[in-house]
């Protein structure tokens, strides 16, 4: 989206920082302006569900800080000298140079630079997230696609090992969450997932075993599809793309039987799998059933996403298909590539048998809340960022943020992914709205 | 201190958009290591050197901070011409602009803040037609009472001549349309954003005096509670806290104030000092009212300005006074406690007056930049000078947020306690198991009775201090035991 925005929800190309941060033991190296750092981590970090600046990220982000110095006469001295500075103070086992505005306006030649220090055996790369490149979706797929290509080499398929490519870190304030609930589905069919970002997730040797891996997965609408594609060239590996977020009973087990399918794992250990997890799920549900029939004093009836999308067709289907709730209006909001488009206005045209929902691309305040104006005849659920706590209030409505920015919700491990996360979800938001009636 | 108030016949506020940024205007420096005596010595003589790192943290840059100031004024819009991820910092002004509205009974609502969402093809042919398609959004969806829009590194390497895009509109939209230099890479020193913010609005906003207030005194602040009050009210002064939660007609008006002051001299020194040469508002020179010495001269300096001498001092006796007995209780408690405070310089400053006067030791401190000047160029107003009476030969150090300056420190001097502001700081501190102090409301501690508060808030901080505890056993710092073996400035230019 290279429009005007109010309110903007995505960051720029630079914001694969947070991606680095993510990788246990990466650090981070920002060739770019001396705030740049600061306000990515500010915005995906800080203040979307307080996430933090963990080991490497925050104040810790290294940065040449370029200045008048460096724009007039070039920055590449100025790198050479704080990447020596990094490989003396910074305890890392993989360094991910970034190249900002600044320098890539300035012509520096980072990419010369950082090879010279990988030809002496030094596990770092360059990543190119000049921040007028796009969003900080595209920074993170920059970076992924620089560390395969500069640092990985072919090895032995490993049956079973399957790499996910699914919530970008920090951008989705619930991935770290949301990856462990990955973990635990594919290991309860049978697979080897390969998760790269989080917690023991095993930082570079887990992405030096990517193309070890017999599958990629990419579970998200469209971010991530371009590295898998990528994978494909380089080794080969076969992918399969799983567009809507698997949360509650029915997407989730949906997704479960198509990695199923698409892997050939054992279907007796993925149908007892499935049972097992249905069976818990539906013993929840038939518990709260009693509070969803019965407490109907000003429950709002339909609801809005205001998401990227990641979230929106999941969570959708999720509150109209087991929940009984209608769509009133939903808005994409992370600027899918036109590939992508008309298979996610597709998914919603067909929400539910007989159900759709219209829906917009847009990240922009003015638009979205003229939208909501001119839609909106009753109270809606909005689910959101918290910039859309104000037309949620203007509507009489309630607001739950889901998407960022976060400010008004502390974040740590929950997840909104698979059956766990569905129920976690209608907690969260029947909270909220309980809350506001006593 | 001088009162006699000269309106300057050569402006001090430069019409064309822009400040001087503070390394040229102030002989400001980033990264130091000595005593405050050293530093005040050097920086009289002119002789005073930037060094700079040859290794770097990220920092924080004149955007984030002119961006800050503007976006919390209620009926203004601010757009940032710049690539989206200059926006990272909106979510933050956001929650501040809620959280304060809330706390001053305002109506909450979201900051009202634009971004251009600069891309490659824009880098390559201009968007000034962006600009201008902003403010008419901006306007079509605010009604604002003015704009103001914030350049970036991108926007100010391709030339952007925002200037007589600006003047087009302000002529079709009949308000006043600001534009603030505040490009990241101008300076190292990011309070140049607060004074390239506040330029804008010496430059567009207020307006001269048709009346006087002389009651009115103008405080530059940020977003802290109103502990302002307890100290003007008894001398029949209002505080009118400025530039956050104010609106365009508030600001118009500063020239008809009594005096400005301000609750960090690093902070407005450009805007109290433009008030005064241009508007003819005295400004009070003395450093800000933190700690027992620092209120007394700060009090008996507006006092004089503002014509109120007769009443000051018993004003003093009795606050002095009522304060006394909580305040010997804290300074037993106190006893024996060591503290480092890493801050802005001036607040930092202030900080350290504080915690000596709640009896607790300084072991060194850290601030984040160095002015060798304010702009009223008065030594009398120098708060690292007022500071040097009780720590002229404490490890002293100036250092951008370079944590890993910090770290080493720190783990060399090993306070009980380390008084820290700005964002995501504190953590590197726990780290090490230190009790990490982070100022969030820089008012806390005004005044004398900001003693007492900011005492029990401390102390009850230090009594379980479970946070650093668990950090220090489970967390780690991403350092080398080389770094942290090495002395704590040897990546300063000359040392290594």
């Amino acid at each position: 989206m290279t429009s005007i925005l109010q309110h903007p929800r995505q960051l720029c190309a630079l914001g694969g920082q947070q991606s680095v941060a993510a990788i246990e033991r990466a650090i981070p190296i920002l060739h770019a302006g001396p705030g740049c750092g600061f306000k990515l981590h500010t915005g995906l970090g800080s203040y979307n569900g307080y996430q933090g600046g963990g080991y490497s990220g925050g104040a810790a982000i290294v940065s040449t800080n370029t200045g008048e110095k460096e724009v007039v006469f070039g920055g590449e001295t100025r790198l050479r000298s704080v990447i020596d500075g990094a490989l003396k103070v910074m305890d890392g086992d993989l360094f991910v140079v970034l190249s900002g505005c600044t320098s890539e306006l300035v012509g520096d030649d980072t990419e010369h630079v950082v090879s010279e220090y990988r030809q002496r055996g030094i596990p770092i790369v360059y990543a190119a997230t000049g921040g007028f490149r796009g969003s900080n979706i595209i920074g993170h797929e920059i970076v992924a696609k620089a560390i395969i290509d500069q640092l990985l080499e072919p090895r032995n398929v490993i049956p079973g090992l399957m790499n996910v490519w699914s919530s970008v870190p920090y951008q989705d304030a619930f991935w770290a969450g949301n990856l462990a609930s990955i973990r635990e589905l594919l290991t309860g069919l049978g697979l080897k997932p390969n998760i790269l970002f989080g917690p023991n997730s095993g930082g570079l040797e887990a992405w030096r075993r990517i193309p070890a891996a017999q599958f990629n997965l990419v579970l998200s609408s469209w971010a991530g599809v371009s590295i898998v594609r990528h994978l494909e060239e380089r080794f080969g590996t076969p992918w399969l793309h799983c567009p809507t977020l698997p949360i509650g009973g029915i997407e989730t087990s949906r997704f479960l039987r198509e990695v199923q399918a698409f892997t050939q794992v054992d279907t007796a250990v993925a149908n007892s799998f499935i049972q097992e997890q249905e069976r818990s799920f539906h013993y929840f549900f038939e518990r709260a059933a009693d509070f969803f029939l019965e407490f109907r004093w000003d429950m709002p009836g339909d609801f809005v996403t205001i998401t990227d999308s990641f979230y929106g067709i999941g969570v959708s289907r999720l509150l109209t298909n087991e929940f009984g709730l209608l769509p009133l209006h939903q808005f994409v909001t992370d600027d899918p590539p036109d590939e992508f488009r008309r298979s996610i206005q597709e998914d919603y045209a067909k929400i539910a048998p007989g159900i759709s929902s219209d829906v917009t691309f847009t990240s922009d305040g003015e638009e979205i809340n003229n939208i909501l104006r001119a839609a909106a005849s009753s109270s809606p659920i909005v689910l959101g960022s918290v910039w859309d706590r104000d037309i949620a209030q203007e509507l009489g409505g309630c607001h739950l943020s889901l998407s960022s920015p976060i400010t008004d919700r502390l974040v740590t491990s929950c997840s909104y992914l698979g059956y766990n996360g569905g129920l976690r979800l209608i907690e969260d938001l029947y909270s909220s709205i309980l809350t506001l009636t006593q | 201190m001088t009162t006699e108030i000269q309106v300057t016949s050569k402006s001090f506020v430069q019409r064309d958009p822009g400040v001087a940024i503070r390394e040229r205007r102030l002989g400001s420096i980033t990264g130091y290591s000595g005593t405050p005596d050293e530093l005040v010595q050097i920086s009289r003589t002119g002789r005073l050197q930037e060094r700079e790192r040859s290794f770097t943290q990220v920092g924080t840059c004149s955007s984030f901070c002119a961006t800050l100031q503007l976006s919390l004024i209620q009926d203004a819009v601010v757009i940032n011409h710049a690539p989206a991820g200059c926006a990272g910092d909106f979510p933050m002004f956001n929650l501040y602009n809620r959280y304060g509205q809330g706390k001053r009974k305002l109506d909450r609502r979201s900051s009202r803040l634009l971004t251009t969402n600069l891309n490659e093809r824009d880098t390559i042919f201009g968007a000034t037609g962006k600009v201008l398609e902003a403010i008419h959004k901006a306007y079509r969806t605010y009604h604002p009472r003015a704009i103001f829009v914030t350049a970036s590194c991108t926007s100010g390497i391709i030339g952007e001549d925002l200037e007589s895009t600006i003047e087009q509109a302000e002529k079709e939209l009949g308000i006043p349309i600001a534009s603030v230099n505040c490009e990241g890479f101008r300076s190292q020193v990011w309070a140049t954003g607060w004074d390239a913010a506040y330029n804008a609005i010496l430059r567009k906003i207020v307006r001269p005096a048709k009346i006087k207030r002389p009651e009115s005194i103008n405080i530059i602040t940020f977003i802290g509670e109103d502990y302002f009050s307890e100290l003007l009210q008894p001398l029949g002064l209002v505080p009118d806290l400025i530039v956050p939660f104010t609106k365009i007609e508030q600001l118009e008006k500063l020239s008809e104030a009594g005096a400005t002051a301000q609750m960090c001299s690093t902070l407005g020194t450009y805007f109290s000092a433009g008030l005064e040469k241009e508007y003819g508002v005295p400004e009070i020179k003395a450093p800000p009212p933190y700690g027992l010495t620092g209120t007394d001269t700060w009090l008996r300096e507006l006092a004089y300005v503002t014509g109120k001498d007769s009443i000051v001092e018993q004003f003093i006796s009795a606050e002095r006074s009522a304060i006394k007995p909580e305040l010997e209780e804290l300074k037993k408690r106190f006893t024996g406690i060591k503290a480092f405070v890493a801050a802005g310089p001036s607040h930092g400053h202030s900080s350290m007056a504080v915690l000596q006067d709640l009896g607790i030791e300084l072991v060194g401190s850290c601030m984040f930049h160095h002015d060798a000047k304010l702009d009223h160029g008065d030594p009398a107003g120098d708060t690292l000078l007022a500071a040097t009476t009780r720590s002229g030969r404490m490890p002293y150090s100036v250092c951008n947020k370079q944590s890993f300056e910090l770290v080493n420190l720190l783990r060399r001097l090993r306070p009980d306690m380390v008084v820290v502001r700005h964002p995501s700081l504190a953590v590197s501190i726990a780290k090490l198991g230190i009790p990490a102090f982070f100022i969030d409301d820089e008012h806390l501690a005004l005044g004398y009775r900001g003693l007492i508060r900011y005492g029990k808030k401390i102390f009850n901080w230090l009594r379980n201090p479970a946070i650093e505890r668990n950090l220090s056993r489970y967390s780690s710092l991403p350092y080398t035991d080389w770094w942290l073996e090495q002395q704590p400035f040897s990546m300063l230019e000359g040392e290594l």
